[in-house]
């Protein structure tokens, strides 16, 4: 039982109100018609599953009953912070202090996913702390 | 039921009127508590008193807080609540205006004036992009007072029930028991459960368990 700031709410309130929903910030191609089938199966099945830092969406169920979104530590299970739907994180792997702290494996390229190209060995490698 | 549709511009919206012309038995959501005998007589001595107010009037509004602020107050006199678990009432409390959600709001009127109101804000909103959906069928409110009411709540629901966590013209969505609620603080003296109507004889059992060490009373003026 622990306590999570609903953006909208304004408020602090019960984890028992709340339900994840994945990852956040997915970006649905613009055409989905002319798009590679890897492209394609990348947005709808692939999902980051990274050591550290990850946005999440959650909803608040019982309460407003809005989605928001939640960058969250994946070995702590802290909550770093919350931000409403259309904002983009105030902290991010890629923030050079966290990347020194957790060795966060992110992925790059242009891929949304860690490993979405299994035939890339280097990007399934953990980037060194 | 009579249907009636304005020439202007909702006539792609279809209203209803819920109240048929000829008055017919209607049941509350407590029917069947009532047939389990879960239901007390009017005027319960223990020091937690739970009454249903059965068929109000229950509209959920949805739009812009600007434009729908403006009819509101134009309509109902009332002014939409802005801030996040706003609840604002008239004077004499019977008409009730609650934050939702950033673009949602709680409408409870008497029973019967939700129509007329429903076809005026509708009149009045125009053109505006917004939604009215009369849910009056589908909820049914709960009043919990006496002196031990803040206890039971507080076996009740995960929210801060104190004064300073809820005070009045506050109203909350949370969990009740393991279903959903909105918690409402009209009055110093009073709380306000607005609770699904398939859920509500599980609400009242519950009450009734979690207020049984007080003496608790269950109410509901058609019994």
């Amino acid at each position: 039982m622990f306590h999570i700031f609903c953006p909208y709410c304004d408020e602090r309130r019960e984890e028992e109100e709340f339900h994840p929903n994945g990852q956040a910030h997915l970006v649905r191609p613009a055409d989905p018609d002319s798009v590679s089938d890897e492209a394609w199966g990348d947005y709808l099945f692939f999902r980051d599953n990274p050591r550290g830092i990850h946005h999440e969406m959650w909803v608040h169920r019982l309460g407003c009953r809005k989605f928001f979104n939640i960058t969250r530590d994946t070995t702590t299970y802290e909550i770093l912070e919350t931000y409403p739907m259309g904002e983009q994180p105030t902290i991010t792997a890629e923030t050079a202090r966290v990347r020194h702290e957790q060795g966060v494996q992110t992925a790059d390229g242009g891929w949304q996913t860690v490993g979405a190209r299994p035939e890339n060995s280097t990007l399934n490698e953990e980037t060194p702390s | 039921m009579s249907e009636a549709g304005s020439e202007t511009n909702v006539s792609r919206v279809a209203v209803f009127d819920t109240h048929p012309v000829e008055p017919i038995d209607a049941e509350s959501p407590l029917a069947w508590s009532r047939q389990r005998g879960l239901v007390d007589a009017a005027g319960g001595s223990g020091q937690v008193r739970a009454v249903e107010r059965p068929f109000l009037g229950h509209l959920i509004l949805r739009g812009g807080a600007i434009t729908l602020d403006e009819a509101v107050r134009a309509e109902l006199g009332i002014n939409l609540p802005g801030k996040p678990l706003g609840l604002n009432l008239d004077a004499d409390g019977s008409r009730s205006v609650q934050w939702l959600s950033p673009d949602e709001w709680l409408v409870i009127v008497p029973g019967g004036e939700e129509f007329e109101l429903e076809n005026r804000l509708r009149e009045r909103l125009g053109d505006a992009h917004f939604a009215i959906v009369n849910v009056s069928g589908g909820q049914t409110l709960v009043e919990l007072s006496g002196e031990k009411a803040r206890e039971v709540l507080m076996k009740s629901v995960t929210y801060d029930v104190h004064s300073h966590g809820l005070p009045v013209g506050k109203a909350v969505g949370t969990v009740f028991a393991k279903t959903s609620v909105n918690l409402r603080r009209p009055s110093e003296d009073r709380f306000e459960l607005v609770v699904r109507r398939s859920f509500a004889d599980y609400c009242v059992r519950w009450l009734r368990d979690a207020g049984r060490e007080y003496g608790v009373s269950v109410e509901s003026p058609t019994s």
